[in-house]
């Protein structure tokens, strides 16, 4: 990897407004803000519905300084190829074309699309922000939603059901960058993107992207959640760089210190994982030490 | 140049002179010997565009949508089953008012699953926002292909070519290819009204607010009633121009016409049969029979129809005693879409309409059959089973 960038080095321009309308504490709003400063102005974005979409505003105005098109839930990556091929016919080949969906549009109705493009290697970065539900719709269950958590279909048990992979679902397409990041770790973020874009083919970024009203907690607290998902070894920071898979950033850190944060700080830090019993936990918990085990053994 | 081909190849020559600059598609019979055929005149290098081979239709026209939206020429084909999964982005693409154009090789839907011909696809499509138009040979096809572009360019709406399943796009007849060097007077280099342009970056498709907003510069931008309301009116205005393409067309080719209407020993007729796509000219050795009987009989196709030519059919059928429709498509639960829309345009007027359906699914249309029917319905005998051609319980 390229020397780190740091928030010295982190460019000054801005490509996302001041006043847009996400939320107080909004992951994606900080993923978005960084990520847009790593892509820079000679790009071109696809955006289904999703918080994004409310995030860039109400016509006639725009909080994004960058061309974006605006396509139906289940067509994004679909979208993204049709950019890039018209960029192709018409010579204009420097420009970026990137497709930034939330996980139901990436893990669910998006899927079929995501999994064509990559197959076909079509040239373009797909990022994926995983607020781990339906937040734009008002917090539904969605593919990436944890086991455990409430939401408003899962109102009283939680999610009976695991979180789909949809990075390890990527790296199985054979394409060369698969790589998780988190809004928590801006500068990882930063520097993952760069990299990817600068890449042919299909890239996928997959970026944990803490939502206070849809996981119940107060808004200061988003960089903290992001952080402990880390800690706690739950959500891990890694790329697969043509199929070689290495911890990165904070995760690779753990790595040297073999001492995870209980998960149980992580799961008591929100509302909804409220109804999680002591057995769940515990359970959580094992299957996180059991994943670490692997990792500490290098397989 | 005079060829003898196949429907599909003639739609795929039609693309390759019209320059299209991506297309995407994804298999389906009876469409794929044209997607075949344009993906042959890439690979050798005949034709200079971007083949996607998508993972499904919906894929397919989300592809077209962003291509035309980034300033390229976009075409894609497709039938039946795949026209429907593309249905939200058939809405989209008008909405977003971008020109693509597409194919519908026309072919029932399931279920049960049946691959031949009839007009249910493209007529649920309807009320899309989409221009039709309906070719009933293979010269209607090539030509049809570069009018759709042209057209479709100049009201920005796209553009659907529909022709029959099977009994045009798998039948061989000899047709004229437009001669390469003329195309430039016909067709110029497609300028998008804007395209997304890290230049000039805009966000497009948006949420759009029931009613009008002011932008930072205090100025009134439309709402969505207003984007729609545009959307109809040029819908409308595109009857003017569809004619005035059509005779550039015939300037520049030396052939064309109606670009509405295709009429067939109508004057003097006391009855007209309407219809669309290869059936009417089938009905024409119908007509040239029932005619040698001393039936005042004729025909009117329908070559446009979105936007309905209301007006030009209300004109065309005046002094007419009876209008029979006889469609391949049907509104479950009343009658033929076309039998509707053309009872609303002549409300008022001389002319009663009956509705007769046929050819669902394939089934044979034999003009014997045709010729009987209307024989005995212009004759006055009731009809043995109203509407149904063809139909054994």
């Amino acid at each position: 990897m390229a020397a780190k960038t740091t928030i010295l080095t982190l460019p000054k321009e801005e490509f996302v407004h001041p006043g847009n309308r996400a939320c107080t504490g909004c992951g994606l709003s900080i993923a978005y803000r960084v990520g847009l400063k790593a892509l820079g102005p000679d790009t071109i974005l696809v955006v289904p519905p999703s918080c994004l979409t409310v995030l860039q505003g109400l016509f006639p105005v725009a909080s994004t300084k960058l061309p974006c098109l605006n396509v139906t839930f289940a067509s994004t990556a679909a979208a993204a190829t049709g950019v890039r091929e018209a960029l192709k016919a018409q010579g204009r080949d420097h420009t970026r074309v990137v497709a930034w969906a939330g996980d139901g549009g990436t893990a669910d109705i998006g899927i079929q699309a995501l999994s064509g493009a990559a197959e076909r290697g079509d040239d373009f970065l797909f990022i994926c922000y995983d607020n781990e539900g339906y937040m734009n719709t008002g917090v539904q269950r969605s593919g990436t939603t944890p086991q455990g958590a409430i939401t408003t279909n899962t109102p009283l048990k939680g999610k009976q059901q695991r979180k789909k992979d949809v990075p390890a679902i990527m790296t199985a397409h054979g394409i060369d960058y698969v790589a998780t990041t988190s809004a928590a770790y801006p500068l990882d973020l930063y520097d993952k993107i760069n990299k990817a874009i600068a890449l042919q083919g299909t890239k996928y970024i997959h970026i944990h992207t803490p939502c206070p009203p849809g996981w119940g907690y107060e808004p200061r607290y988003s960089i903290k959640i992001g952080r402990l998902a880390v800690e706690t070894g739950y959500y891990d920071l890694y790329e697969v760089e043509k199929g070689a898979f290495r911890l990165t950033g904070a995760s690779e850190k753990l790595l040297e210190k073999q001492q995870l944060v209980p998960v149980r700080d992580y799961l008591q830090s929100q509302a909804r994982f409220r109804v999680l019993t002591e057995d769940q936990i515990a359970e959580l918990q094992a299957q996180i030490d059991a994943k670490w085990a692997m990792y500490y053994q290098g397989t | 140049m005079h060829i003898i081909e196949d429907g599909n190849a003639a739609a795929a020559l039609g693309v390759k002179l019209a320059g299209a600059q991506v297309i995407a598609a994804y298999p389906i019979t009876p469409q794929t010997p044209l997607t075949e055929k344009l993906s042959e005149f890439i690979e050798s290098g005949e034709m200079k565009a971007q083949y996607v081979p998508v993972e499904s239709e919906h894929s397919a026209l989300a592809a077209c949508i962003a291509a035309s939206s980034t300033g390229a020429r976009a075409f894609t084909a497709t039938s039946a089953n795949g026209l429907l999964y593309m249905h939200e982005q058939i809405h989209w693409a008008a909405g977003a008012r971008l020109p693509i154009v597409m194919c519908v090789v026309n072919r029932a839907v399931g279920a049960p699953w049946n691959i031949w011909n009839d007009h249910q696809d493209s007529i649920s499509q309807r009320d899309t926002g989409w221009i039709q138009m309906y070719a009933c040979d293979h010269q209607q096809i090539i030509d049809g292909v570069l009018k759709a572009f042209a057209l479709a360019e100049a009201v920005s709406i796209p553009v659907m070519l529909c022709y029959d399943g099977y009994l045009l796009s798998h039948t061989y007849m000899p047709f004229e290819v437009p001669e390469e060097e003329k195309i430039a007077r016909f067709l110029k280099p497609f300028a998008p009204a804007y395209a997304l342009d890290p230049d000039d970056p805009a966000n497009l498709n948006t949420v759009t607010l029931p009613d009008v907003r002011v932008d930072v510069n205090g100025e009134t931008a439309h709402g969505y009633m207003e984007i729609r309301y545009l959307l109809q009116e040029d819908h409308r205005a595109a009857l003017t121009v569809a004619q005035e393409i059509e005779d550039r067309f015939t300037e520049v080719f030396g052939r064309g016409d109606d670009a509405l209407l295709e009429p067939y020993r109508c004057e003097d007729a006391e009855y007209v049969v309407v219809g669309l796509g290869s059936l009417t000219y089938q009905l024409h050795d119908v007509v040239d029979t029932l005619r040698a009987e001393g039936f005042k009989i004729g025909v009117l196709g329908v070559r446009l129809y979105r936007p309905f030519p209301s007006e030009a059919l209300a004109e065309a059928l005046t002094g007419v005693q009876e209008v029979i429709v006889i469609e391949k498509a049907l509104s479950y639960g009343y009658e033929g879409a076309l039998c509707s829309d053309l009872k609303a345009a002549l409300c008022g007027r001389q002319p009663t309409v009956t509705g007769m359906i046929a050819g669902i699914g394939g089934r044979e249309i034999r003009t014997a059959d045709l010729t009987d029917t209307l024989r005995a319905h212009v004759r006055g005998a009731p009809d043995e089973d109203p509407g149904w051609i063809g139909i054994r319980l």
